[in-house]
This record gives structure tokens, C-alpha cells and sequence, in this order.
């Protein structure tokens, strides 16, 4: 080997090279690629929101997702301070996980209130509805929190009576596949239409426990303490006080 | 050294020097992405797109790489072409790239990809390097191919997704294995065609690295 190639000036001069046009190919294609992965994003958020409500089949292809999507989903924004409805937002364009890391839309949340463990609450949220002749049929509400490694994000829908589960499932997180990632299984998903959340005093007693008994609770994963215990958690909050606890009590009462 | 031709580079991977069976290399992936035929075939043209295209572009600049950084300058090359494979996966096959999580970024670390640019690309010409690319992503392709097919067949019932096994769960006769659909699986399976490649090719068995003397009497022991 030539001793020109191995010098200092020559050796920085190709790693320099090398990075430019790496970083130049990755940025573009990354540039180019954005609008159909975001698109696919919303697809995929838009065929959770279906298949947690319980419509249509799991094989459908983009066109139908949308089009069902638009033909049965209605979102509004929800005020989570009142629990009441909000026209404050934009429902088209306003993102809760968005508002989440904003000050002005959000608060911090008190270690003892975090039991799900989000850190940031936004103020603002949207929820999904599903409405026939008028009537509210189902109640689609977005939750999320802490498992193991991960923020889980997912959905519970509740049927009109506000206190039937509908279905609930996970759209995105990071825990283990085989142990925590069994959110997903859809035997495990099977378990949840038809438990109540709320027991005959009106208090909340949904949750995820060992050796679930009764019409509140569903089983924890085996093997994987910790996510159920996290998925029980961001139960409790976001269907407690200090999530949509005051809006599915305004809404049962017609005051939302 | 004598020049190899295409047709060995790209074909002797696949039986003759099977980068799983032979080299044991890459067995990582093989074992977290083949539950089932799909992500397996995802993942292993993945794979064989980023082998074949970084040996062509690390033999390409085989000659003015500085041997003090050449390593580094394999790694970014590599690692820019994983992150495009990433980025192409998540915008047409999302749900895909879901499946495949991490394992697709995790191409990067590969000791297949790293291998063959170690040994393949920096002495040997662009063309050449890249077929050898393809040859070794095919060699992992076939294994992981055979693995998916036996998993995903006799631990669902299923291939592609398509019922070919009627599963007692949906009424059928088939009790499917769940082992299969576990990783360890793989290991077990990988152990049989390993065991299967070399007895049908006996060039591949490796020399004892050493034998016991037959009766060793005391006097020659101390």
C-alpha cells in the first residue's frame, strides 16, 4: 500500500467524503419517502380505531379503511379540564400527543397524579364516536402509558350505555414480542367485549389482575407483570378523574 | 488467487457455503424474523438488496479507503443503506415494517453484510462483489425461507397467512406445535439442516480440533 493513501489529510478527506454522501442519500430518500409514511400512519391509526369499535373485517385494503372511517366515525375534541365537548380545537388538524409535549396546551402532571406514567397531560384531546340515528352507539377513547419499556398506545371503545367494553387494543409500543408485546394477541383482545368498567356504586373497576374474576377484570399477561400492571394503570387514569372520568359523566348525564 | 466467476460467487452460497449453515453467521435474525413465511421473505430480500449493493458500492471505493478507517467507512455505507431499506418498508409495507420492528435496522449489525464487505469487496471488483452480495443474500434467503415455511406450516397451520393445515382451534385435526412458533425453534431446526447439509456434502464437516491418543499407557503420560 502506498504511503500517500494512508495519510492524515487523506484519510480525513475520504471519511469526509464517505459521510456527504451517505448523509445526502439517506436525507433524500427519508425527504422522499415522508408523505407516503405518514399517509400510512394515519391509515393504520384510522384501521385501529375500526377494528377496536368492532367494524368492518381486518383484511380491508386502504380505500375501504377510508371510506368506512368517513362514513361512520365522527371525532370531536374533548376538553379534559371540563369534561365537556370543545370547539376550541381544530378536530381535523388538532394532534393530543402533539398538545401533549406543548406548555401551552398541556401540564405537567404530579408524581402522585402520573400513575400512568406519561410525565405531560395534554388539555385537549379527541375522541372517536360512532353515532346511529343519532344515538351514540360507540365511544372510542384514546389512552396511553407506561409498560415496561414503552409508552403503549392504544384504544378503548365503550358502547353507548357508557359502561360496556367494546373492544381495547394497542396501536403502538415497544414491549417485549412473546411476553408483553401479548397485547396484541388477539385471544388476550378477545377478553375485553362485553367486561364493564364501572361496578353498581358508579365507581371504576376495570382493571388488569391475576386470576381476574368477575365482570371488571381481565387477566394479566403471563409472563409479563409489568406491562399489565402498566395497561391497568393508564386504565385507571384516563378513565379516572383526572382523564375522561368527568366526560363520560357529563355525557351519561346529556350535559357534555 | 484466481478470479471466481460469476455463476460461483452467486450459487456457491447457497448449498456450498451457506453463510448460516457454513459460516454460522447471522443467526440472530434467522432465528426472531422466520415465526412465519412472510416477514421472513420481507427480511430476506431486505438483506440480500443490502449485502449486494454494499459490496458494490464498498468495492467501488475499494481503492481509496484508508485501511486505518476502513471498517468505519463499511459501517456508514452499510448503515445509509439499511436506513433507506427502513424508510422504503415503512412507507409501502407498514404493516410489515411493524412485524419487522427492529430486526430491519438491525441488518446493520449483520455479520453477513460486514462479512462480505470484509472479505469479498475489498479485493475484488465491483460486478464480481456485488453478485457475491446477492449470492450470500440468497444463501440466507434459502435458509430463512426453509425456516419460515417448516414454522409458520407446522406452528399455525398456515403459509402466508393462507390455511393449508386445519387447526383443531378452527375445527380441524391438526394440533399445531407452539414450540415452533418460539425462537428456539429455529435453533433446533438450524441444528437439523446444518446436520442434513453436511452429511449429504462431506467437505463441509470440520476437522476434530484435536483427538484423545487411544489407550494412553502412565509411562507416555508423565
Amino acid at each position: 500500500m502506498s504511503s500517500q493513501k494512508e495519510s492524515t489529510v487523506r484519510t480525513l478527506t475520504v471519511a469526509v467524503l464517505v459521510c456527504l454522501v451517505c448523509s445526502v442519500f439517506v436525507a433524500g430518500a427519508a425527504i422522499a419517502l415522508k408523505p407516503t409514511q405518514i399517509e400510512n400512519r394515519v391509515l393504520d391509526k384510522q384501521r385501529s380505531i375500526l377494528s377496536i369499535a368492532g367494524l368492518g373485517q381486518p383484511g380491508m385494503s386502504a380505500r375501504e379503511v377510508k371510506a368506512l372511517y368517513k362514513s361512520s366515525i365522527k371525532a370531536r375534541i374533548v376538553d379534559l379540564q371540563t369534561g365537556k365537548f370543545s370547539d376550541a380545537q381544530n378536530v381535523a388538524t388538532f394532534d393530543p400527543l402533539k398538545a401533549a409535549k406543548d406548555p401551552k396546551l398541556s401540564k405537567v402532571l404530579p408524581g402522585g397524579e402520573d400513575i400512568a406514567g406519561i410525565k405531560r397531560q395534554e388539555r385537549y384531546s379527541t375522541v372517536y364516536m360512532v353515532e346511529k340515528d343519532g344515538q351514540l352507539e360507540t365511544l372510542i377513547l384514546p389512552v396511553r402509558g407506561y409498560g415496561l419499556w414503552s409508552t403503549l398506545y392504544g384504544f378503548m371503545a365503550i358502547k353507548g350505555d357508557l359502561n360496556t367494553v367494546v373492544g381495547m387494543g394497542f396501536y403502538q409500543h415497544g414491549e417485549t414480542p412473546g411476553l408483553g408485546g401479548e397485547v396484541d394477541n388477539p385471544k388476550w383482545k378477545g377478553l375485553w367485549p362485553g367486561k364493564t368498567l364501572f361496578d353498581a356504586d358508579g365507581k371504576l373497576a376495570v382493571g388488569v389482575v391475576k386470576g381476574a374474576q368477575g365482570d371488571h377484570q381481565v387477566d394479566s399477561l403471563a409472563g409479563a407483570t409489568l406491562t399489565s400492571n402498566g395497561v391497568h394503570n393508564l386504565l385507571q387514569f384516563w378513565l379516572g378523574q383526572s382523564g375522561f372520568g368527568p366526560f363520560i359523566a357529563h355525557l351519561r348525564a346529556g350535559e357534555a | 488467487m484466481s478470479q471466481p466467476t460469476i455463476k460461483e460467487v452467486l450459487l456457491n452460497p447457497i448449498f456450498n457455503n451457506n453463510p448460516i449453515g457454513l459460516q454460522i453467521l447471522g443467526i440472530c435474525s434467522a432465528l426472531a424474523v422466520t415465526s412465519n413465511l412472510k416477514t421472513a421473505l420481507v427480511m430476506s430480500l431486505a438483506l440480500t438488496l443490502v449485502t449486494g449493493f454494499s459490496n458494490l458500492f464498498i468495492s467501488m471505493i475499494r481503492s481509496q479507503i484508508p485501511s486505518s478507517i476502513r471498517m468505519i467507512v463499511q459501517m456508514v455505507i452499510i448503515a445509509s443503506l439499511v436506513i433507506v431499506v427502513d424508510q422504503v418498508l415503512k412507507a409501502y409495507a407498514y404493516s410489515l415494517s411493524k412485524q419487522l420492528s427492529v430486526f430491519v435496522g438491525l441488518i446493520i449489525t449483520n455479520c453477513i453484510v460486514m462479512g462480505r464487505a470484509e472479505a469479498f469487496a475489498m479485493q475484488n471488483p465491483p460486478v464480481l462483489s456485488f453478485f457475491d452480495g446477492i449470492g450470500n443474500g440468497l444463501g440466507y434467503s434459502a435458509m430463512l425461507i426453509v425456516l419460515g415455511t417448516v414454522r409458520e406450516l407446522f406452528g399455525a397451520g398456515k403459509l402466508l397467512g393462507y390455511e393449508i393445515i386445519p387447526v383443531v382451534n378452527d375445527g380441524g385435526w391438526y394440533q399445531p406445535n407452539g414450540l415452533l412458533l418460539l425462537p428456539p425453534s429455529a435453533f433446533f431446526l438450524i441444528g437439523l439442516i446444518i446436520w442434513a447439509l453436511r452429511s449429504w456434502k462431506k467437505d463441509q464437516l470440520e476437522k476434530p480440533a484435536f483427538r484423545m491418543a487411544p489407550h494412553v499407557s502412565d509411562k507416555e503420560a508423565y
